[in-house]
C-alpha cells in the first residue's frame, strides 16, 4: 500500500513530462494549421508581431540567433572553463583548492537576472564602448554572448573538475613512474580518462547556454537578426517567448501560438541534446577497476 | 671502472641531466600561464560583478526601501516591499509543494522500484530530462495549464508557487536519492534482519540518516527557484505592484521581476535600485546557502 | 664523483659484458648512505645505507610500516610527488646524486623503471599502454617494433599480439601486472623497481612473475619490495631485513635497516637476532 502510494508521487514526473508536451504540442498543431510547416523551418523573417503582409513566421533567425550567442558563450566558457579544471584539479595545491572551490559554487548560484544586469549596465557601456572602445549597439551579442558564457563557466568548470578528480591516483603515479612531465600526464592520461564526465560537462554548458532567457533578453535585444554581427543585437527563442507573453495576447491567437511553437522547438532541441549527453558519456565512460 | 662502466655512467648522467633545449618546459610554461589566466579571469568578473552592484545599489539600501512599495516615478519613494513579500510566500508554496512530492518519490525510486520494470525506468529517464529542460519552458506549461487552460488559476501567486515547484521538483528528486543512497546497505539489512518492515526501516533508520543531505538538497533547490525570472516572467507575474498579494489568488510579484524592470528603466535612479534590489535578493540566498552548508556540516552523517 | 658537464660523447651503451670478466666485483649501480625520509615532522625511515649491485636482485623485506616503499621511492623521486616529502642522504645512481639540483626528475624516471603494488594500466589498448613511455620520452625508432621488444622481454607478446588494440582493462589482473612491466621495460631503463608486485595477484600469476624475474635479472637490475619472505628466499641474490623503531616522543613508527647480507645467508644464517626472529616466523 505504501509502495502504492510512493509510485503515485513518482507518476507526477512523468505527468509533467506529458503535461509539457501536451500544452506545447496542442497549440503547436494549431498552429501549424495556419502556418505550413516549411514556412517555419526554413523561413528566414521572424517578425510575428508584425500585421498583415509584414507578418512572418520563419525561425530561422531566432534559431540561429540562439546557435549565434550560445557559440560565443562557449568560446568562452569551454576553454577558460576546461583551464579552471584541469587547475582545481591537478595543480592546486590543497590550500587553494579549498579556497577557490567555493568561489566556484557562488559565481554558479548567482541568479541569471544579475547577470543580465551586468550585461546590460556595465560590460556594454563601461567594458565595451569605454574601456575597448568598441562601438556597438545598446543591445548586442558580444555583450549578451560574453556574459552568457560568464554563467555557464562554472558549470563546465565544477563538472569537468569532478570528472578530473575521480581519476585515481594510481593512474597518475604510473605515469609518472615512466618518466612523464606533469603537463603529459594530465593531458595524456588524465584527460582521456575523464573524458566522458568533461564531454558531459561540455554539453550541459551548451544545454544551459541555449536556455537561458533572462540574459539574453536584457542585453541582447527584441530584434531576430539573421546575421553574425556582434555589435548587433539577437534575440534567442527563450527570448522571444518570455518577451511575447508579457504582451497582453489574447489566448486562441496566432501569436498566442507562436509561444509555444518556439517553446516545442526549444524542448526539442534540448532533449535531444541531453540524449546526445548520455549516449555520449555512455561511449566515452572509461572503466577503472 | 671498465669501459662499459664507464659508458653506463655515462648514459646515465647524460640523461638524467637535464636537457639544454627545454621545448617541454616553454609548453609547460605556456600552460601555466594559460591556467593562471583562466583563474584570473574568472575571479575579475566576479570581483568586477560585485563590486559594479554594490557600488549602485548600497547607497540605496535603507529600511524604508524595504519597506515601500515599488513606485513607477519616484525612485525616492520606491521600494521592494511587494517583491520581497511575494519572493518569501512564493518559497513557501514552493516548499509546501516539493518536499513532499520529492522526498515521496525519491523514496519510491530508491526503497520499492524494480529497476527491471520499464515503467520506473521510465519514471527515472523522465527525471532525468526534465531537470535539462529550460526554466522557460516550464514558464509555458504554467501559462498553458495553470494560467490559462485547464486550471485556470489566472496570474496569481499559486499558479507561481506551483509552476516553480514543477520547476525544481526533479532537482529535489534527484538530491534527495542521492542522500538516500548514501546510506549503506548495511543498515537497511541490519534493521530488517530485527523483524522490521520495510517501511519501518525507512522511517526509522533510512530517513533520519538521509535527512541532513535531503534538507541540504531542499534548500539548495529552494535558493534556485527564487532566483528563477524567465517562468514568472512567463506567466503573467505584476511589474511593480503597490500592494502585497493578499492572498493565493492575488496578483503578486517577485525580486527577480522587480529587478528586471527596474534595470531597463531609462532613469538612471531606478537602475540604480535595481542594484539595490540585488543585493538584497543575494543576501537572502546568501542566508539560504549558509544555513543549508550549516546543516550539512553539523548533521552529515559519515558513513 | 666523475664530473658531469664536459664528459666526451661516448658511444651508445655497451651490452652486458660478461660476468666472468669481473669475478665477484659486482658493479655498483645504486649507493645509498645515510637516506632519511620523513613527511612534513614526522621521520619515515632514517639512516638507510645500502648499495645495490648490476643485474642482481635485492629483495626488501620487513613487517609492514617499515618504510621499505618509502625507501624504494626514493631511487626514482617519486617521493618528490608528495607534498611535505623530504629526503635526506645521498642517493647516488651510477655514481650521479639523484638529488643534486640540476637533475630532473622526469628524465630520471625513464631510466628507472617502476612497477607498483596494484596493477595500474592506463585505460587505453595495450598497445597505447606500452606506447605510452617511449612517445612521452619522445623515443626515437619504430614505435611497433619497440612495443613488440618490451611485451616479448615480459613474456608477455604471444597472448596478447592478436589483440593489441583491445582495452588493457579486459585482461585478468596477472596479464595486467606482467603489462605493467612491459610497459616499465619499454624505455630502456636499466634497473627495475617493484613495491610489493605480486601480493594482488594469485599464486599461480605469482610464480609466472617470479620466472619472468629470474630472466629479466640478466639484462636489468631489480630491487624488489616484498612482504612474502618465501619470494625474497626464491628469487633474489640480496636481502635487506628493515624494521621499525617507535619514536621516542609520540611514538609513531620509523624504518631502518637491520642487516643487508646475501640471501642465503640472511635465511639460514643470519648475523641479528632481530632478523633471525623475522624470518623464522618469531614475529611480523
Amino acid at each position: 500500500m505504501v509502495r502504492g502510494a510512493l509510485f503515485a508521487a513518482a507518476l507526477l514526473s512523468v505527468l509533467t513530462t506529458a503535461a509539457i508536451v501536451l500544452s506545447l504540442l496542442r497549440e503547436t498543431i494549431s498552429f501549424f494549421g495556419d502556418v505550413p510547416v516549411g514556412d517555419y523551418l526554413l523561413g528566414t523573417k521572424w517578425t510575428p508581431l508584425f500585421s498583415g503582409d509584414q507578418q512572418s513566421f520563419g525561425v530561422v533567425p531566432l534559431v540561429t540567433g540562439t546557435l549565434y550567442l550560445s557559440a560565443i558563450g562557449l568560446l568562452i566558457a569551454v576553454p577558460l572553463g576546461l583551464l579552471c579544471a584541469v587547475y582545481l584539479s591537478e595543480y592546486a595545491r590543497p590550500r587553494v583548492r579549498r579556497a577557490i572551490k567555493p568561489v566556484l559554487e557562488v559565481l554558479a548560484g548567482v541568479p541569471t537576472i544579475v547577470f543580465g544586469f551586468f550585461a546590460l549596465t556595465f560590460f556594454t557601456p563601461v567594458v565595451l564602448r569605454d574601456f575597448l572602445g568598441i562601438s556597438v549597439n545598446q543591445f548586442n551579442a558580444l555583450s549578451a554572448g560574453t556574459i552568457l558564457g560568464l554563467l555557464v563557466l562554472p558549470t563546465i568548470a565544477s563538472v569537468a573538475e569532478d570528472a578530473m578528480s575521480a581519476v585515481p591516483a594510481s593512474l597518475r603515479e604510473g605515469a609518472f613512474g615512466l618518466g612523464a612531465s606533469k603537463l603529459q600526464v594530465t593531458l595524456r592520461v588524465v584527460f582521456p580518462a575523464a573524458l566522458s564526465g568533461i564531454v558531459a560537462a561540455l554539453i550541459l554548458g551548451a544545454s544551459r547556454a541555449i536556455g537561458e532567457t533572462v540574459i539574453i533578453l536584457i542585453a541582447g535585444g527584441q530584434t531576430a537578426n539573421l546575421g553574425i554581427d556582434p555589435t548587433q543585437s539577437y534575440q534567442s527563442m527563450a527570448a522571444f517567448i518570455a518577451a511575447t507573453s508579457r504582451g497582453d495576447i489574447p489566448t486562441g491567437s496566432i501569436e498566442y501560438e507562436t509561444i509555444f511553437v518556439v517553446g516545442f522547438t526549444l524542448f526539442v532541441i534540448t532533449l535531444t541534446l541531453n540524449a546526445a549527453s548520455i549516449r555520449l558519456v555512455r561511449r566515452f565512460r572509461q572503466v577503472y577497476e | 671502472m671498465t669501459g662499459a662502466q664507464i659508458a653506463r655512467s655515462a648514459l646515465a648522467q647524460r640523461t638524467v641531466l637535464p636537457r639544454a633545449s627545454g621545448a617541454g618546459r616553454l609548453w609547460d610554461l605556456l600552460f601555466r600561464i594559460a591556467m593562471y589566466g583562466a583563474i584570473g579571469i574568472g575571479m575579475l568578473a566576479l570581483g568586477t560583478l560585485l563590486f559594479d552592484v554594490a557600488r549602485d545599489g548600497l547607497p540605496k539600501l535603507s529600511w524604508s526601501f524595504i519597506t515601500s512599495f515599488p513606485s513607477r516615478i519616484r525612485p525616492e519613494a520606491a521600494g521592494i516591499e511587494s517583491a520581497l513579500v511575494g519572493t518569501i510566500l512564493l518559497m513557501a508554496i514552493t516548499a509546501v509543494i516539493v518536499v513532499p512530492l520529492g522526498v515521496t518519490t525519491a523514496l519510491y525510486l530508491e526503497e520499492y522500484a524494480d529497476r527491471t520494470k520499464w515503467w520506473n525506468r521510465l519514471v527515472e529517464v523522465n527525471i532525468q530530462n526534465l531537470a535539462a529542460v529550460p526554466s522557460v519552458v516550464y514558464g509555458i506549461l504554467g501559462l498553458a495549464f495553470i494560467v490559462r487552460g485547464p486550471l485556470g488559476l489566472g496570474n496569481v501567486l499559486l499558479a507561481g508557487g506551483i509552476t516553480l515547484a514543477l520547476l525544481v521538483l526533479p532537482v529535489v528528486i534527484i538530491v534527495a536519492r542521492e542522500a538516500i543512497r548514501a546510506v549503506p546497505p548495511s543498515i537497511r539489512e541490519g534493521s530488517l534482519a530485527l523483524g522490521a518492515t520495510q517501511w519501518q526501516t525507512i522511517w526509522k533508520q533510512v530517513l533520519p540518516g538521509s535527512l541532513a543531505g535531503i534538507v541540504t538538497g531542499i534548500i539548495l533547490a529552494l535558493s534556485r527557484a527564487i532566483g528563477e525570472t524567465a517562468p514568472l516572467l512567463v506567466i503573467g507575474a505584476a511589474a511593480s505592484p503597490r500592494f502585497n498579494p493578499d492572498g493565493l489568488f492575488s496578483d503578486f510579484s517577485a525580486l527577480p521581476i522587480q529587478i528586471f524592470v527596474w534595470t531597463q528603466d531609462p532613469n538612471r535612479e531606478f537602475v540604480s535600485l535595481a542594484a539595490a534590489a540585488i543585493l538584497v535578493l543575494m543576501v537572502v540566498l546568501l542566508l539560504m546557502n549558509s544555513v543549508a552548508i550549516w546543516l550539512r556540516n553539523r548533521y552529515e552523517q559519515k558513513w | 664523483m666523475v664530473t658531469t658537464k664536459k664528459m666526451p660523447m661516448p658511444p651508445a651503451p655497451a651490452p652486458a659484458t660478461p660476468p666472468e670478466a669481473e669475478a665477484k666485483a659486482v658493479e655498483t649501480i645504486f649507493d645509498c648512505r645515510d637516506v632519511s625520509v620523513s613527511y612534513g615532522d614526522k621521520l619515515a625511515i632514517r639512516d638507510v645505507g645500502l648499495s645495490f649491485g648490476r643485474n642482481e636482485i635485492t629483495a626488501l623485506i620487513g613487517p609492514s610500516g617499515c618504510g621499505k616503499s618509502t625507501f624504494i621511492r626514493c631511487l626514482n623521486r617519486m617521493n618528490d610527488l608528495i607534498p611535505g616529502a623530504r629526503v635526506s642522504g645521498t642517493v647516488e645512481y651510477h655514481g650521479l646524486d639523484l638529488y643534486r639540483a640540476d637533475v630532473d626528475p622526469v628524465q630520471l624516471r625513464k631510466r628507472i623503471g617502476m612497477v607498483f603494488q596494484k596493477p595500474n594500466p592506463f585505460p587505453k589498448s595495450i598497445f597505447d599502454n606500452i606506447a605510452f613511455g617511449p612517445r612521452v620520452a619522445g623515443m626515437d625508432g619504430d614505435i611497433e617494433e619497440i612495443v613488440e621488444s618490451a611485451l616479448r622481454r615480459a613474456a608477455l607478446w604471444d597472448e596478447v599480439k592478436d589483440r593489441m588494440k583491445t582495452n588493457a582493462f579486459g585482461m585478468s589482473g596477472g596479464q595486467q601486472q606482467r603489462l605493467c612491466i612491459a610497459r616499465a621495460l619499454a624505455t630502456r631503463p636499466d634497473v627495475l623497481l617493484m613495491d610489493e608486485p605480486c601480493s594482488a595477484l594469485d599464486p599461480i600469476s605469482t610464480a609466472r612473475i617470479e620466472d619472468l624475474m629470474a630472466e629479466l635479472k640478466q639484462e636489468y637490475s631489480i630491487i624488489i619490495v616484498t612482504h612474502n619472505m618465501q619470494q625474497a628466499a626464491r628469487v633474489s641474490d640480496k636481502t635487506a631485513f628493515f624494521s621499525v623503531e617507535l619514536d621516542a616522543a609520540d611514538g609513531h613508527r620509523i624504518g631502518h635497516v637491520v642487516e643487508y647480507d646475501d640471501t642465503q645467508k640472511i635465511f639460514s644464517n643470519p648475523g641479528d637476532e632481530r632478523t633471525e626472529a623475522y624470518v623464522t616466523g618469531k614475529f611480523g
